[in-house]
């Protein structure tokens, strides 16, 4: 940045408008300098403020009794009962892991743990939902075991199991794979801690790793703008940082044991905008502000300049208030987990952050506090629904030809992901129930400091569907959250709080903000029908590649609780000899499914009815059965539709099935939201079908478990064999059995 | 009174409160030392725990065996006291010269996470006391350097000496001779790569990871008999 051309403006070259300047030097009452300047350029990168987004996000749904913490903090944070409190958030590593796979996923996730332990929770469980370009080309296939390797030699190394997630190919993300990670962290109730610097004379102790040149501006170059070429590309790389999982692991010792002992007034991670951020939040949440001494900062190299120091994104550090007379404790617990504890500066009253070469030298910036932090221009930006929207309704791909083999298409679609969470421990902690592979995660809950075990379980999902998104962003959204709700429900969950990563991309174009707007409405629909509200979340603009923006992807989260957690649920198997039970209403229209997608069908149409209440209601009936122990397996119904859910459930368990009464392809591949399939024991269905009845909900007999072959009566019969051969290689034969990395 | 069973903790191990849950669950308890100690204190066995001790840096182990309580867990060793590693742990007792041999990277070099079955070759060790030989156990792995090698003159004695103690029946790492386990020519210092403390629950899909510490609280002289 340094080097801009000095044709340029320095504002621009550092990402900031020239209305933006114009508010700075208002703000300020004159020129602001370079280092100033670089401090507001990350400040209020799109990134860091949510600038153009946060006039929609305040349309979320956010209070219930349960909740401790809403949006706005480092992490959503709910009560989970018997005085434990979770707390949860998701991010996003979208463009550096486009730049450099491995490092740019990797400090995804140690990004992410850092925001759960600086609420005093430990990290007990990530996800990590992916969205890579299609595997027959060449860079897709890189990026994808270069993602892989990062979360897996990262997440393992820091002692956090990754529990589950998404993969999902398809070209829109070719160019921009969608690296998104939720943490999950538990702490005892008592000591939910929040980034505030409070009381002027506290020191600001800056802990963990040297601050270097890596990652300088990462937030305001790399992720708040679009990709053009390869070559510019190649040019942002030094803008990624590199990661040290193990110095994020004694890190969060260090920080879980000072909060512990109540030795810090605040803490606060260090990412994207670095000191500059964790400064100019803790001071301005505290209502002070904050003097930080340059020199004092442990530097990589040197020469550094002092916007260097202040914007560096170097990874593995955090941020801790702590009063005069507590830092030799403090000091001592960095000092036995090996990790380097600074004083770089200490809480003012002057409401402003004020950076100096040294304890009283000189003053090389002053501006307020709040100013970087709260007072980040908000756009409304313009947006427009896409001019060709009533054309494009008007297609729909149940006019499309049947297909004259559904069971081609349905080998097509299958998928086994254990190729990817193979390489990530998902067991440490003993919590995990159900691991990656299912349609949610479960883990035990023991209460985090007596290790008793308090005989429930949490649940996770993440979910997205672009395709749903294409056709109607609204919707889309809405049956999403749907999914979500029934995931949790065939794992027996009731959903307590939800987080979403909403990945876009280009803001500028009316058409993605419309996107945004309108997702932002069907998530909030969906929330305020199903009872439960948004604690926080992420926005990932600017996702492009050559001009063209990806599908609009918001990915969901949602936290559920299993109320007794005496067995594993039933999985998503099927048993020899059950009986299949197709749950909730459908609507049989194939426009933004996955089958249309094969046929080139995608964004048009319109996507099947959703009504809300009815899905509410089926997926408490099956969060009811399988809690009761009714079911011997069960699935939901999304992406691929029956056939692919009836599918999945036989090739993970190898039993076949024979159904009937499943007539045209739309009923086979249609993706109506709301919907599961359980396999039930003969002697147990009158007792489901009689539930599903008293609960007024709609439900069809479908068929029996059993046998090595698949089949759809009239429509498809295909081999046990073939099939789970089909789905187990597709990743191995495509991605190789080795990683070249990590 | 229960079993005093020291574990291992070095910056960057992550397995040491399962190890010490899955003791409480047999009755024994479990108690943390950190690697800069230089005494066990008064315990009846030693488990060096999983995890990525000095971030494996160098590679596994090779920082580790420097720690100051390695000296005291040697000792202990040598006097007989039993010694469990787990998958790190087991890579620190190779490179701190416990149990001869080394864990190179997993053949097709991806880390892996799973479950594997391990067939008992042995009930002549710290862990298998309690086991027969021909047992299959369900026991979870965790690893990139789970590849054990060791030179021919090593494995002949190993197993003329039957210190093989469980190996794969599907071998997931290339592994030689589908070694999971070994101990040493006293067969009270045992290096596993699997995960015994992750089979310890229904909950979690396996409890065939009880016998293990049931079998190290034998060799540690502890009378299991209110366990059963």
């Amino acid at each position: 940045m340094a080097d801009a051309p000095t044709d340029e403006p320095t504002h621009r070259a550092l990402g900031l408008t020239d209305d933006e300047y114009g508010m700075i030097r208002d703000r300020l009452g004159r020129e602001p300098n370079h280092l100033e300047l670089a401090m507001y350029s990350v400040m209020w990168s799109e990134h860091c403020s949510y600038k153009s987004s946060r006039i929609h996000l305040r349309r979320f749904p956010t209070e219930a009794p349960w909740v401790l913490v809403g949006p706005g903090e480092g992490a959503g944070v709910v009560d989970v009962g018997d005085g434990i409190a979770a707390a949860i958030r998701i991010e996003s590593h979208n463009h550096p892991s486009a730049i450099e796979p491995y490092q740019g996923a990797a400090t995804g996730v140690g990004g992410i743990l850092r925001d759960i332990f600086s609420m005093g929770a430990r990290p007990i469980a990530v996800m990590d939902p992916l969205r890579l370009g299609p595997l027959d080309d060449a860079r897709s296939r890189w990026i994808a075991e270069g993602v892989v390797a990062g979360i897996s030699g990262y997440g393992n190394s820091v002692g956090v199991p990754t529990v589950g997630g998404e993969t999902v190919f398809d070209e829109c993300y070719a160019d921009n794979p969608l690296v998104n990670v939720l943490c999950l962290g538990i702490m005892p109730s008592e000591r939910l801690v929040l980034g505030r610097a409070e009381g002027p004379g506290n020191l600001a102790v800056l802990l963990g790793s040297t601050t270097g040149r890596d990652g300088i501006g990462g937030v305001s170059v790399l992720a708040s703008a679009g990709f053009s070429d390869d070559e510019a590309d190649a040019q942002k790389r030094p803008s990624v940082q590199v990661g040290d999982p193990y110095e994020e692991k004694r890190l969060i010792e260090a920080c879980l044991e000072l909060l512990e002992r109540n030795l810090a007034v605040g803490v606060q991670d260090l990412g994207g905008a670095g000191i500059t951020c964790a400064t100019a939040e803790t001071a301005a949440k505290g209502g002070s502000g904050m003097d930080v001494w340059v020199d004092t900062v442990p530097q990589r190299e040197p020469n550094m300049e002092p916007f260097e120091v202040m914007t560096s994104e170097s990874q593995e550090r955090m941020l801790a208030i702590v009063e005069p007379a507590q830092l030799d404790a403090v000091l001592e617990i960095a000092e036995r987990w090996e990790i380097r504890a600074n004083v770089i500066g200490r809480v003012n009253d002057s409401g402003c952050l004020r950076v100096f070469d040294r304890e009283g030298g000189d003053l090389l910036g002053d501006v307020p506090a709040v100013s970087l932090e709260d007072e980040a221009p908000l756009y409304d930006r313009p947006r427009e629904e896409p001019a060709d929207l009533a054309e494009r309704r008007a297609d729909s791909a149940d006019a499309l030809a049947a297909p004259d083999d559904p069971g081609a298409d349905l080998l097509e679609l299958l998928c086994d992901t254990s190729w990817v969470w193979s390489q990530y421990d998902h067991m440490l902690f003993l919590n995990t129930v159900e691991g990656p592979g299912g349609d949610a995660a479960v883990l035990r809950l023991k209460h985090p400091t007596t290790g008793e075990d308090t005989g429930r379980g949490l649940a996770l999902t993440t979910d997205g569907n672009h395709l749903w998104g294409a056709v109607d962003p609204r919707r889309g959204a809405a049956m999403t959250v749907a999914e979500s709700v029934m995931n949790l429900a065939v794992v027996g969950a009731r959903p307590l709080a939800l987080v979403n990563c909403l990945n876009f991309g280009n803001p500028e174009h009316p058409e993605v903000m419309w996107q945004l707007s309108e997702s932002v409405d069907g998530i909030t629909e969906a929330l305020a029908a199903f009872g439960f509200p948004c604690i926080g979340g992420n926005v990932s603009l600017y996702n492009e590649s050559r001009g063209r923006d990806i599908d609009p992807t918001p990915v969901i989260g949602v936290l559920g609780v299993v109320d007794q957690l005496t067995t594993p649920p039933p999985g998503t198997r099927l048993v020899e000899g059950g009986r299949l039970v197709l749950v909730g209403g459908a609507d049989p229209a194939l426009s933004g499914s996955a089958w249309a997608a094969s046929r080139g069908h995608r964004g048009r149409g319109e996507l099947p009815s959703f009504d809300p209440a009815a899905v509410a209601a089926a997926a408490e009936a099956v969060r009811e059965l399988v809690a009761a122990g009714l079911v011997l397996g069960a699935h939901d119904v999304a992406r691929g539709g029956v056939a692919l859910t009836l599918a999945e459930m036989s090739v993970r368990s190898g039993v076949g099935f024979t159904a009937a009464r499943l007539a045209g392809h739309a009923n086979l591949f249609g993706e109506s939201s709301g919907r599961a399939v359980l396999c039930v024991d003969p002697d147990q269905l009158r007792v489901v079908l009689d539930v599903l009845d008293a609960r007024g909900v709609p439900h069809q007999r479908i068929g029996v478990a059993g046998g090595d072959r698949l089949v759809v009566k009239d429509q498809f019969d295909l081999a046990l064999d073939h099939a789970t051969a089909v789905w187990r290689d597709r990743l191995p034969d495509t991605l190789g059995t080795g990683t070249t990395q990590g | 009174m229960a079993a005093d069973i020291a574990v291992i903790r070095f910056p960057g191990t992550n397995c040491e409160f399962d190890v010490v849950e899955a003791l409480g669950s047999v009755g024994a308890t479990g108690r943390v030392v950190f690697h800069d100690e230089t005494s066990l204190g008064v315990a009846d066995a030693v488990v060096v725990a999983g995890g990525f001790a000095h971030g494996d840096y160098l590679r596994p182990g090779a920082i580790a065996r420097f720690s100051p309580i390695m000296d005291a867990v040697r000792s202990f060793a040598e006097q007989g006291g039993p010694v469990l590693g787990i998958c790190n742990g087991f890579q620190v007792l190779t490179e701190a010269h416990l149990l001869p041999g080394a864990l190179q990277k997993n053949a097709g070099l991806k880390f892996r996470c799973g479950e594997a079955t391990l067939r008992v070759e042995t009930a002549r060790s710290a862990i298998t006391n309690r086991a027969t030989v021909g047992d299959l156990l369900r026991i979870p792995i965790n690893h990139f350097e789970g590849n054990y090698t060791c030179d021919d003159d090593t494995l002949a004695e190993l197993r003329a000496d039957d210190r093989i103690v469980v190996r794969y029946v599907d071998n997931p790492n290339g592994s030689v001779d589908d070694i999971a386990g070994i101990c040493n020519a006293g067969r009270n210092v045992v290096g596993l790569m699997p995960h015994p403390e992750r089979a310890m629950h229904e909950l979690l899909g396996s409890t065939d990871g009880r016998v293990m510490f049931e079998s190290l609280l034998s060799a540690a002289g502890v009378d299991l008999s209110p366990i059963g």
